[in-house]
């Protein structure tokens, strides 16, 4: 559905998603991505994967290769890194908690995908997207996500209850930690993506 | 020579070597070094014609400033004062000041409406402006923009800042600088609360 926007005349008008949804939502950037001829071997080493130049978000964080290249590589061992730990499921639950509470409708529409997909519980990631951070998804869940939604907040609100609520849901050292990360971590990226551009509704 | 500590956020979490935070922390070896190599892509910048030091490190003094009186604001207030000491005491008692909860905002999802709330909107007092000068005020309005209300960032807001003379190159660098910071004090304080945790 369209909806006026606030923004200059010149910008297209964007159609903006209804909700916090699972299916496929787009993003359109409100600077020029560098264009792809353009790109040397430090903007690839930037873009870590020759493959996201075709992506403008990559191609518009590129214009600081360095940090771009510093910042995926955290993405990716933050969710991807398979020793032990929280399993990834619950890693994606902590990054749509945070971008639920932020309010990034692009970043929680992938990353409820991904805890859907992962942990084979689609009904709790929409009860999540569709009622918010207070839906009630089992106690080991409420854990995580209360937990990430705590130190979202600004000032952080984490505090040692949550983490001994983690303890007592079982999840070690590890996989407290690594809730803490995903959880911060979207804090950079919900950041970016809310700010560099607008999320375009699903076809 | 670096000012800065080797890996800033066992500095900021007073992670001893050895410890059981040092042992947790090292369960994720590129989590951790990649944390330091972001820092270091911004403040230890392969380019700063654009964004000079001075600039990243008195935004970052506000950016964490406004979002808690923790050892990660006092360390970048430190070096802000190192690096510019005539403009960082201003530029933290505003961040002291302008300290607001979040996040809130408006949504223009149409379907979010209800859930759509109110806060501080921050803008520069015009004490600040005449210290720091137009162009660094316009991306301390920013950076508060992106710390306390995310959702509200659009274009205008972006506008706000090339019109004060940033270059493009430029916002993605002030982008990420505020961002990461966003992310390098929660972690702090994620670690520091598991410490806290383990010892009670």
């Amino acid at each position: 559905m369209t909806i006026d926007t606030t923004t200059p005349a010149a910008e297209a008008v964007v159609t903006v998603p209804g909700r916090f949804t699972r299916d496929q939502v787009g993003w359109t950037p409100h600077l020029e991505p560098k264009p792809i001829a353009d790109l040397d071997e430090r903007d690839h080493a930037g873009l870590v994967d020759r493959g996201r130049a075709s992506s403008d978000y990559f191609r518009l964080l590129v214009r600081d290769p360095e940090i771009l290249g510093a910042r995926t590589r955290v993405d990716k061992d933050i969710f991807y890194n398979t020793d032990g730990g929280l399993p990834r499921a619950e890693r994606e639950l902590a990054a749509t908690a945070a971008s639920r509470l932020n309010g990034c409708v692009f970043c929680a529409s992938v990353h409820s995908r991904f805890a859907a997909h992962h942990s084979g519980r689609p009904d709790d990631v929409q009860r999540l997207l569709d009622e918010g951070v207070d839906a009630d998804l089992g106690e080991r869940w409420n854990a995580i996500v209360a937990a990430a939604v705590a130190l979202t907040r600004t000032p952080s609100a984490l505090t040692v209850d949550h983490v001994r609520r983690l303890r007592d849901a079982g999840l070690d050292d590890l996989a407290i930690a690594d809730v803490v990360h995903g959880a911060a971590f979207f804090n950079w990226a919900n950041r970016l993506m809310l700010s560099l551009g607008d999320p375009v509704a699903p076809q | 020579m670096t000012a800065f500590p080797p890996d800033v956020i066992d500095e900021l979490a007073a992670v001893a070597p050895g410890s059981a935070l040092d042992t947790l922390r090292r369960r994720r070896p590129v989590t951790r070094e990649e944390a330091q190599e972001s820092f270091a892509a911004l403040f230890v910048p392969r380019d700063d014609s654009e964004v000079s030091l001075a600039e990243r490190l008195l935004l970052a003094a506000f950016a964490t400033g406004l979002a808690g009186d923790d050892d990660t604001a006092a360390f970048y207030a430190a070096h802000a004062a190192r690096v510019d000491p005539d403009r960082w005491s201003v530029v933290a008692d505003a961040a002291a000041r302008a300290a607001a909860p979040g996040p809130f905002g408006r949504y223009r999802e149409p379907g979010l409406q209800s859930e759509s709330t109110d806060g501080v909107r921050w803008r520069a007092p015009g004490d600040l402006r005449a210290v720091v000068g137009d162009r660094l005020t316009a991306a301390l309005e920013h950076a508060h923009l992106l710390v306390v209300r995310p959702r509200e960032a659009d274009a205008a807001a972006l506008a706000a800042l090339t019109d004060a003379g940033w270059s493009v190159d430029a916002v993605v660098t002030l982008s990420q600088l505020v961002a990461f910071l966003a992310f390098q004090q929660r972690v702090v304080t994620g670690l520091r609360t598991i410490a806290e945790e383990a010892a009670a």
